[in-house]
């Protein structure tokens, strides 16, 4: 047998290729798990499209001596489910790939010594087990003996994995991941590889979380009660993370009739109480859009989670893009205050959503959280949560007699009361109001309610969280990104190793930091980075710093940008 | 209890003279008054338009949202505290025509709400257009020739819907609408009570008079548990049924189904938010 497996960089991509419905995403489960357990970083990522059955999705897993969080192109092994898969991923086959999988799904072209092939008879070792079914277990059986993941820990997993199945069929997956183990451990040059010292005891004992948990974590710590949406890819992974929690939190997670119904559900909840979120994408949002414009007129907190994923209209319903901040910075008719995050990693999608929640709540305003398909359907490892600050403060007010909704305070905040707490009555007004949330036309108080609201931004600017540099602070060239990126861009700048160059991370997008002026004005050279094609972000800091950034790296074709294309397309600008 | 704990006292009143939103407004406080729901524990929702208004013409908490739009916020009042008594109240155009879909799915979706719709068979606040319940032929500025679009039937749709109350009432008829809107709100469930009430200003076919020759109240004789007696009643066209077409008094609430306050009545919104440990442990699971 062929040793051709001798990983020697620290940093394998595994890549697994088949139609929709031939059951990628289980293995994809299994196999971070199982390789985080025995203690070797992971990232998993994938692409596919939008349909249920057949086509070909992508999903990509690195197992890495470091932590990673980023998509790469290169493909070290390639394990193809169906005979269009190396159509599919061909621009990403190089001659260092090492493609795994049935002689009868390779095309011939890749069964030459010009590639690095080797025959693995996945049908039939499943036929033999009872199934096709079984191809993909298998398959995970082929990766974890190339790792070296200890058996044992394999068969507890698969167990509780399995749980639910009866025995028989756990066993039958036992066999299949051991057939495939013996297999895979067959292809490892154990002598060249370093592979033992990559495990870290540490990491096996890490979390394993993607976008859509980290989100919905951060929603319970930021003590969310009441979530009203519509499903809608890539947003409904919120959801149904929520869903699933409602048994042990108090919490109402309710599938609305349509996104209107949604965000007005969530502001009634909101004023009846309750901390309430909504998540969505472009077009379910493009229909919550009026509801955002009650919130900012009467005032009542809300979370809105916003997945993005390529417009205009129903788009590339599986894919990813950072096209719709404008949409949540000018969402809503009128004119009121709002705030604006798009966590980068994991652990900023769960501590801003938390905040977003207490924002809103002290401020009384929508807040937004900008993810994307990329972002929601990742996985990374991270050191376990901290939970222990999740203290949710209360600004809700008991009343009192003659409490009035909208009292004019110096700060533009009036303490805020829900109805049947005290002996105040609550009103909130759609029309412009009195202080008491009566509708009103006197222009001298419509002046005065204008100002009480938009007053709010000088006590927000307080809260703003700054953006992070990464990499050196005497630079000369600036990349600046925002949102998902933050994986990408950071590790093309680790990798191109230059030290004029640094990466500035914006995890709030509106309103912008005011040292964002002064990051922009010591660089000799910004470039900024979007997944998008007309650059919002750039234009939204030209709006407010008066920045110009004129070189941009661009990429709307509803695919995430990889580590290698950032490099090269620097590289192209920068020389 | 006296309805005045109500009244918002001298006031400015958006309505034309000889509204019949003032009757309903007047039925709704008698119905309250006489069940004697405090005003601090009741919420009055609304959309936009004439009727719609009425939530300022009421000294109690209020949600005046977007046009269309009373029903979900409603919804999730109740579910966030179900100590209150909940009205969502608003207009034919609000309720039947904006809102549709939210009345469709407030039906399946039953929260122990109660719906008045202020029925004038015309929109008054843009001036007269057709609303979804204006009748065939009706002649307006923008369907000049007349509608030509089947009236939305709002009894005949709810009980098709299996709802869990459906009445009709008639804002002439101060005394009868008052009793139905007690058994309403008193209902649990969402309870539907559609009113009559002539447009002084902008529907010069539907007037107090033409009601009064088009309207009769069911009898005894009708059993409103029986569903497909009720659906036959409703879809009556000649001679207009008043009265509960419909209850169906088993089925359970939109609270009841989110499982929250079956052994804990606190509301939501008063809940003790501790949940660190729980959170610690969910994190953890996530190994």
């Amino acid at each position: 047998m062929n040793k051709q497996f001798a990983p020697d960089d620290h940093d394998v991509s595994v890549v697994l290729c088949g139609q929709a419905g031939q059951g990628i995403q289980t293995v994809e489960r299994i196999l971070i798990r199982l390789l985080k357990l025995a203690g070797f970083n992971v990232f998993a990522t994938k692409e596919y499209m939008s349909r249920v059955r057949g086509g070909s999705n992508s999903t990509e897993i690195r197992v890495s001596s470091q932590s990673v969080s980023a998509f790469v192109d290169r493909m070290d092994i390639l394990i193809p489910f169906h005979k269009g898969a190396l159509d599919h991923v061909r621009k990403r086959i190089s001659p260092q790939t090492l493609i795994l999988g049935d002689e009868e799904i390779i095309p011939d072209d890749f069964q030459t010594s010009a590639n690095r092939f080797i025959p693995v008879p996945f049908a039939k070792i499943a036929s033999e087990l009872g199934g096709k079914i079984f191809v993909n277990i298998a398959a995970a059986g082929v990766v974890t003996g190339m790792f070296q993941v200890d058996q044992s820990l394999i068969g507890n997993f698969i167990k509780e994995f399995f749980a639910e199945k009866s025995e028989e069929v756990v066993q039958k997956n036992i066999k299949a991941i051991q057939r495939g183990w013996e297999i895979g451990g067959e292809f490892l040059d154990s002598q060249k590889s370093g592979l033992e010292s990559w495990k870290k005891k540490d990491i096996s004992e890490q979390i394993l979380l993607n976008g859509a948990e980290a989100v919905g974590l951060g929603a319970l710590a930021g003590g969310c009660s009441f979530l009203s949406s519509y499903p809608m890819s890539p947003s409904t992974g919120v959801m149904v993370f929520l869903s699933q929690q409602m048994e042990d939190f108090d919490l109402i997670v309710e599938q609305a009739e349509d996104e209107i119904s949604a965000i007005n559900m969530a502001l009634g909840a909101s004023y009846s109480g309750a901390r309430a979120m909504v998540t969505t994408s472009g077009g379910g949002f493009a229909l919550m859009t009026e509801g955002v414009s009650l919130a900012g007129m009467t005032e009542t907190p809300v979370v809105i989670h916003i997945a993005q994923r390529p417009g205009p209209a129903t788009g590339l319903p599986t894919r990813t893009e950072q096209a719709d901040l404008e949409l949540a910075l000018y969402s809503g008719h009128g004119e009121f205050p709002r705030i604006i995050f798009a966590p980068g990693r994991l652990e900023d999608a769960f501590f801003l959503t938390q905040k977003a929640f207490h924002l809103a709540d002290k401020y009384q305003i929508p807040v937004f959280i900008l993810t994307d398909q990329y972002f929601m359907d990742s996985y990374s490892n991270l050191p376990e949560l901290d939970a222990s600050a999740a203290k949710v403060e209360k600004f809700i007010v008991k009343t009192k007699k003659g409490y009035r909704r909208y009292e004019l305070t110096e700060e533009g905040i009036s303490p805020r009361g829900i109805p049947g707490f005290g002996q105040g009555f609550v009103g909130v007004d759609s029309d412009e109001h009195d202080l008491e949330a009566h509708i009103t036309e006197n222009l001298d108080l419509r002046k005065k309610m204008v100002e009480k609201r938009l007053k709010k931004l000088e006590s927000i600017k307080k809260d703003i969280v700054p953006p992070e540099l990464v990499g050196s602070h005497d630079y000369r060239i600036l990349l600046i990104g925002w949102g998902s990126t933050y994986g990408v861009i950071s590790e093309a700048l680790e990798k191109l190793g230059r030290e004029d160059t640094a990466f500035l991370h914006f995890k709030q997008v509106y309103p912008l930091h005011e040292k964002t002026r002064n990051y922009l004005e010591k660089a000799e050279r910004a470039i900024i980075i979007e997944n998008n094609a007309t650059s919002q972000f750039a234009r939204l800091i030209k709006l407010y710093t008066g920045a110009d950034i004129e070189a941009r790296i661009l990429k709307y074709n509803g695919l995430a940008f990889s580590v290698e294309e950032v490099m090269a397309r620097f590289k192209e600008i920068i020389g | 209890m006296d309805t005045h704990i109500y009244d918002m006292g001298d006031m400015d009143i958006a309505w034309c003279p000889g509204c019949g939103n003032y009757s309903i407004l007047k039925m709704v406080k008698l119905a309250l008054a006489e069940l004697d729901i405090k005003p601090h524990e009741l919420v009055l929702v609304s959309g936009i338009g004439q009727a719609a208004k009425i939530p300022h013409y009421f000294r109690t908490n209020f949600f005046n949202g977007l046009h269309g739009r009373a029903i979900p916020p409603a919804t999730a009042i109740k579910a966030v505290n179900p100590g209150l008594t909940v009205i969502a109240e608003s207009g034919d155009g609000d309720m039947y025509g904006e809102g549709g879909n939210h009345f469709i799915h407030a039906i399946r979706r039953n929260p122990d709400i109660t719906n008045i719709v202020h029925n004038n068979m015309v929109y008054g606040l843009t001036k007269g257009q057709a609303s979804p319940t204006s009748q065939l032929g009706f002649r307006t500025p923008v369907q000049v020739r007349g509608v030509f679009l089947e009236p939305l039937n709002p009894i005949s749709l709810a009980i098709a819907l299996d709802a869990s109350f459906v009445a009709r009432a008639y804002s002439g008829d101060i005394e009868q609408s008052k009793e139905m809107i007690k058994e309403a709100i008193s209902h649990k469930g969402f309870a539907l009570v559609d009113v009559f009430h002539p447009c002084v200003s902008f529907n010069k076919v539907n007037t107090h008079s033409w009601f009064k020759e088009h309207i009769y109240y069911l009898d005894d004789s009708h059993d409103p548990l029986n569903r497909l007696s009720a659906f036959q009643k409703a879809t009556e066209k000649d001679r207009l049924p008043l009265g509960i077409f419909y209850r169906n008094p088993g089925k359970p609430t939109f609270e009841e189904n989110v499982r929250l306050y079956k052994q804990d009545k606190t509301p939501l919104s008063l809940r003790k938010t501790e949940r660190k440990e729980k959170l610690m442990n969910l994190i953890k699971s996530k190994k």
